[in-house]
């Protein structure tokens, strides 16, 4: 059936594209209900990318993170109407890598179209029901599952028994991975670092919240975790390496343009743990929506990372989301209406 | 209930040289009206679909539903009328007979050759026909509207803002296109082909629904190229 695919073909600018889509037996039909834009749709639509990137990706419909509503699956194991999170990975072939760090895998709105579309169809393993996680939060499963699959990396990893973890990082990234750690370890000192004042008051339950120039040398985590991005992960990362405790494990989840600097000598003489993480299986999403469902404090904790939410009705709706979407503390919602 | 009543009843008579009506002829591979039914199917707001076909056509319609749908039971095929409103009327029929459609079920009738009808524009005709009981839908006039009652010069030139170009869905309930529809004389008949001015007629306030610039109609030649060059030129 004929299907409209919004697609950004330059910077700041989107076109509709009408697309032949397949329905077979085995798919879910799914309409796109609530779509949070990202980062990493931000640096797309804004041109932010090596123009060579751009070039190369162009057009692409864009967004990654979303839930909609199913219209039809012929398999019945969904009804017209139930609620499916939408997962962006399409994992490659092989099982030797976990599906979202294969190197043949595609991810929405990078490497495949993302779901600012009229439709998707997608095979029963790309959706995950849900139900009683409020509509504006379940359109960040994406973004808190990419935290959920980190923080249990960390656990299965880590070492020592985690009493002192601090986050470098005040947005979103940052409060996702504070209050996952507060539902998995209640009883960690957790310590939060960040540039903004009123961002960090946000932070309730956390332990400490500090401002960058509040760090000093002689703080002591045993685990840290970076959630701050760009060229300013690597100040985050230096500060890191500086307070952190001998063997410690630091976690980097904060995407950069260009290369980061690190103090290797430190990291050798710590014989510290640098692992990374950004990209979230199916696993983590099935996890993601057990805990957001059954933990009401965590459900309400993520419902303040909604910043605000906007009617997309036309394509003009669709640049005044992307443009409100630089001024928001956290999360702009779309509520997809095309 | 809600019924898409797609209207097909067309001869084609405007394409040229095609011999089938336009909403058979191919695009991306599939028949004009197999594109539009499918869309309905698409839509959670559908029960089910009545298509009005001219009665010489009618072995086709029912070739394709076999071919595209399977046979679906949710498809039924009926012969049109003379006219667009006497189509919607045998439409109704049909939905009654075969699927009991009660006296309150909303019919959101639609062009069959408006393939790049949205799921959003249904849903919308849904809600305001349940909200205000009939709408029509409606995209704003780009071009300078010109009136002419002789062909030869111009005797208005309305105010661009205020004018609209009608699309397709047009929806109402069962009840009330029989009432409004069984008011009409004979003469208003001939004249009054489109339903939504027969809601006008006779007092109604017919809700504007916004369309889409994408849900043109299918009629001439340049129409179906560019529905090709819309779906990137795969029916070549």
């Amino acid at each position: 059936m004929i299907n409209t695919v919004y697609k950004l073909t330059y910077p700041m600018c989107v076109e509709t594209f009408c697309e032949n889509l397949d329905y077979n037996t085995g798919d879910v039909l799914v309409k796109p209900r609530m779509l949070s834009i990202c980062k990493a749709d931000m640096r797309y639509y804004f041109g932010m990318r090596d123009p060579k990137v751009l070039k190369q990706r162009l057009p692409l419909a864009l967004i990654h993170e979303a839930w909609g509503t199913v219209l039809h699956d012929k398999s019945g194991q969904f009804k017209t109407g139930d609620k499916v999170i939408l997962l962006p990975n399409i994992p490659g072939a092989g099982d030797k890598y976990r599906e979202n760090y294969r190197l043949d895998s595609l991810f929405r709105s990078s490497r495949a179209d993302g779901f600012m579309q009229e439709m998707v169809c997608l095979p029963h393993s790309q959706v995950v029901g849900f139900d009683n996680i409020p509509r504006d939060t379940a359109a960040i499963t994406e973004l808190i599952s990419v935290c959920t699959h980190a923080v249990n990396t960390f656990l299965e990893r880590v070492t020592h028994q985690p009493e002192r973890i601090g986050v470098w990082g005040d947005g979103a990234l940052g409060y996702i991975i504070c209050a996952l750690l507060k539902y998995y370890i209640p009883k960690v000192h957790l310590t939060v670092i960040g540039i903004s004042r009123p961002k960090l008051e946000m932070f309730e339950f956390a332990n400490e919240r500090l401002t960058v120039d509040e760090v000093t040398v002689d703080m002591h985590f045993d685990s840290t975790f970076e959630c701050v991005g760009g060229q300013a992960s690597g100040s985050a990362i230096s500060q890191m390496i500086d307070t952190i405790m001998p063997e410690g494990f630091i976690m980097l989840m904060g995407v950069s343009e260009e290369p980061v600097p690190v103090n290797t000598r430190m990291v050798l003489e710590k014989g510290l743990t640098l692992v990374g993480r950004s990209r979230s299986g199916r696993v983590d999403f099935e996890e993601t929506v057990r805990i957001m469902q059954e933990n009401e404090r965590l459900k309400q904790r993520m419902k303040v990372l909604i910043s605000d939410i906007v009617e997309i009705k036309n394509i003009n709706d669709i640049h005044k989301a992307f443009n409100e979407a630089k001024t928001v503390d956290f999360k702009l919602v779309m509520d997809w209406k095309l | 209930m809600v019924i898409g009543g797609i209207v097909a009843g067309g001869i084609g008579s405007r394409m040229g040289q095609n011999i089938k009506p336009k909403q058979f002829l191919d695009l991306a591979g599939k028949p004009v009206v197999v594109h539009t039914i499918e869309k309905f199917l698409a839509s959670p707001e559908i029960d089910k679909v009545v298509v009005g076909v001219h009665k010489e056509w009618i072995h086709l319609m029912n070739d394709l539903v076999e071919k595209y749908f399977d046979g679906n039971d949710s498809i039924a095929i009926v012969a049109g009328g003379s006219n667009r409103n006497e189509t919607i009327y045998n439409i109704i029929n049909c939905a009654k007979e075969k699927f009991n459609a009660p006296a309150d079920t909303i019919m959101v009738t639609h062009d069959a050759v408006r393939p790049f009808l949205s799921l959003r524009i249904i849903e919308d005709n849904v809600a305001a026909a349940r909200e205000y009981g009939v709408c029509d839908t409606v995209i704003s006039a780009s071009d300078t509207i010109i009136q002419s009652e002789n062909g030869e010069y111009i005797t208005d030139v309305p105010i661009r803002k205020q004018m609209y170009q009608g699309q397709t869905p047009q929806s109402f309930s069962i009840e009330l296109f029989e009432k409004v529809y069984g008011s009409m004389t004979e003469e208003e008949l001939q004249i009054v082909t489109d339903a939504c001015k027969m809601f006008f007629l006779r007092g109604y306030n017919v809700h504007l629904v916004e369309g889409e610039v994408n849900n043109f109609k299918i009629t001439y030649p340049f129409d179906l190229k560019m529905a090709m060059t819309l779906m990137g030129d795969e029916s070549k």
